[in-house]
């Protein structure tokens, strides 16, 4: 061939995108607020960072409305790495995720770590060619996240907190009922996919104060309430065929050591996001080389002890039971 | 016969299930290694160096020492390798305008990493391959090109005059797409096939 069909060419299609997530399993992505930093995450080998303006730990410290960064930030990041660079935008806000797809971003975070924007509906991730990652607590929020186009599905565990066990606790919830799916028939499969289609109906619950709706009511964007359930009962299907979901599954949310990171991949993830957990320690680049090795050897003990040596502090921490559940930031979203 | 995919980072499972679909269609009763320690290498007949963050498996690749075992096989010809996407990065001498990923240094050609631009700039579409009946279906990934060719390093196909997508150079595969993305078993046929010679 000594030309290009580009009537052939395709870009951002599902398996450009889907493809894009695979080739970051078995890596750390690492959250990042600066050019300096995302060069250490690079030479620790990171397999992507997260550009932020600030890590979790600091926003939930600061308060107020967290956004979608300053894009002068993120192209800070951008021109001084060769990774792929990520960024969060709002639940919800489509815009700030058209701006970061502008940018050239190559994977967006709907993230629960920011302010949430809409109180409805997650974003439309299928009108985009650039990916995204969504969190879940449980495997109703990963379908939900799937069907919408998500190309990468991650824990939402409790960011800025350092403390693993809420990640812990979404892994386990998303494996449990994935088993189960195994010995439903098709019957259960599908009321099961109306549950888990209900989220999609809040608005019009509110507005209309009525429980019930007919199948040929638009739900969501130009879906009407039954391409929602066939669409949810299509991805429940594979879910149940493959065992695993459809997409990459990573860990987030709390993790601040190689050994939380090597638990998560133990526990069935397919790689790891570790936010505030590198900066917010004492010697950052020893850190992440560490847990980027930990991930690597996650069933060798040998060698996660072995890396786990004279690190330095980790970061603090907190207890979940000190957060008031209002300020849970994995309340967010749905 | 043995083929071993380099469980570093990346699309592992993606390979080690094409190479198992290739094996079932060839009627070979061969066996897959995940290397991740280099005494992996000793026992392999061919390795896959998949698809994934070149700069990631670099640098896990020297750390574990995978590299040196790898490289002495191959100075006995008696390992073949396929590198996809990133793993052609690491298979190439050269790498344009940058020195800070190190690679095995195997294949004559020079490869210049996220060639095509970002994630938004990846792609598929059907290519032709030297040798090869119909196009193939190739998924370009952030992608390299490989933008020049010499000594006994090969061309094995290109989407334009000057971008290289496939090489080949002795028992060397080095494809800058992603076969093990499709279901299309062909270019994994073709890297037995250099194994048997």
């Amino acid at each position: 061939m000594d030309r290009l069909d580009l009537s052939k060419l395709r870009y951002g299609t599902e398996l450009v995108k889907r493809g894009f997530a695979r080739m970051q399993k078995g890596g750390v992505i690492m959250d990042v607020t600066n050019a300096e930093q995302a060069i250490i995450a690079e030479e620790a080998g990171a397999v992507a960072v997260m550009a932020l303006e600030r890590v979790p730990a600091d926003i939930r410290a600061a308060g107020g409305v967290a956004r979608m960064a300053d894009p002068s930030k993120i192209e800070e990041i951008m021109n001084s790495v060769s990774i792929p660079v990520m960024a969060k935008c709002r639940i919800g806000h489509f815009v700030e995720a058209q701006a970061l797809e502008a940018l050239g971003v190559d994977m967006i975070d709907e993230s629960e770590v920011l302010t949430p924007a809409d109180p409805y509906y997650h974003i439309d991730k299928r009108k985009f060619k650039v990916p995204f990652v969504c969190g879940c607590r449980n495997l109703g929020e990963a379908i939900r996240r799937i069907w919408e186009g998500a190309a990468m599905i991650r824990t939402k565990g409790e960011a800025g907190t350092g403390n693993v066990i809420e990640a812990i606790r979404h892994q386990r919830m998303v494996t449990i009922m994935i088993k189960r799916l195994k010995n439903m028939n098709e019957n259960q499969l599908r009321n099961l996919a109306e549950q888990y289609s209900q989220s999609y109906l809040r608005l019009l619950k509110e507005v209309f104060k009525q429980e019930k709706f007919e199948d040929d009511t638009i739900v969501y964007e130009e879906y009407t309430y039954k391409e929602v359930k066939d669409g949810i009962f299509e991805v429940l299907k594979e879910v149940k065929k493959l065992q695993r979901l459809p997409v990459v599954n990573f860990a987030a949310g709390g993790i601040a050591t190689p050994a939380d990171a090597a638990a998560m991949m133990q526990l069935g993830s397919d790689g790891v996001f570790v936010g505030s957990g590198i900066f917010k320690s004492s010697n950052p680049e020893t850190r992440a080389k560490a847990i980027v090795e930990a991930v690597l050897h996650y069933d060798e003990p040998e060698i996660i002890a072995e890396v786990s040596k004279n690190l330095g502090e980790a970061m603090r921490g907190l207890e979940i039971e000190q957060i008031a559940p209002q300020e849970r930031l994995q309340e967010r979203g749905w | 016969m043995k083929i071993g995919v380099l469980a570093i980072q990346g699309a592992i499972s993606e390979h080690y299930s094409m190479i198992k679909k290739t094996f079932s269609e060839l009627g070979i009763n061969g066996e897959i290694i995940l290397v991740k320690n280099k005494n992996d290498i000793k026992e392999i007949d061919g390795l896959i160096i998949p698809g994934g963050e070149s700069t990631t498996i670099s640098r896990l690749m020297f750390k574990t020492g995978i590299h040196e075992k790898v490289l002495e096989r191959v100075e006995n010809k008696d390992l073949s390798i396929m590198g996809t996407c990133a793993g052609s990065v690491l298979l190439a001498k050269k790498i344009k305008n940058q020195q800070n990923v190190k690679t095995l240094q195997l294949m004559d050609m020079e490869i210049e990493r996220n060639a095509f631009g970002r994630q938004r700039e990846s792609f598929e579409i059907d290519v032709d391959i030297n040798g090869f009946d119909t196009p193939f279906h190739a998924v370009f990934i952030r992608a390299p090109i490989i933008r020049k060719t010499w000594g006994d390093c090969k061309p094995l196909s290109k989407i334009n005059r000057d971008t290289i997508v496939a090489a080949h150079q002795d028992n060397l595969v080095a494809l800058a797409f992603h076969p093990e993305l499709t279901n299309d078993t062909r270019m994994h046929k073709y890297f037995l096939k250099i194994i048997k010679k």
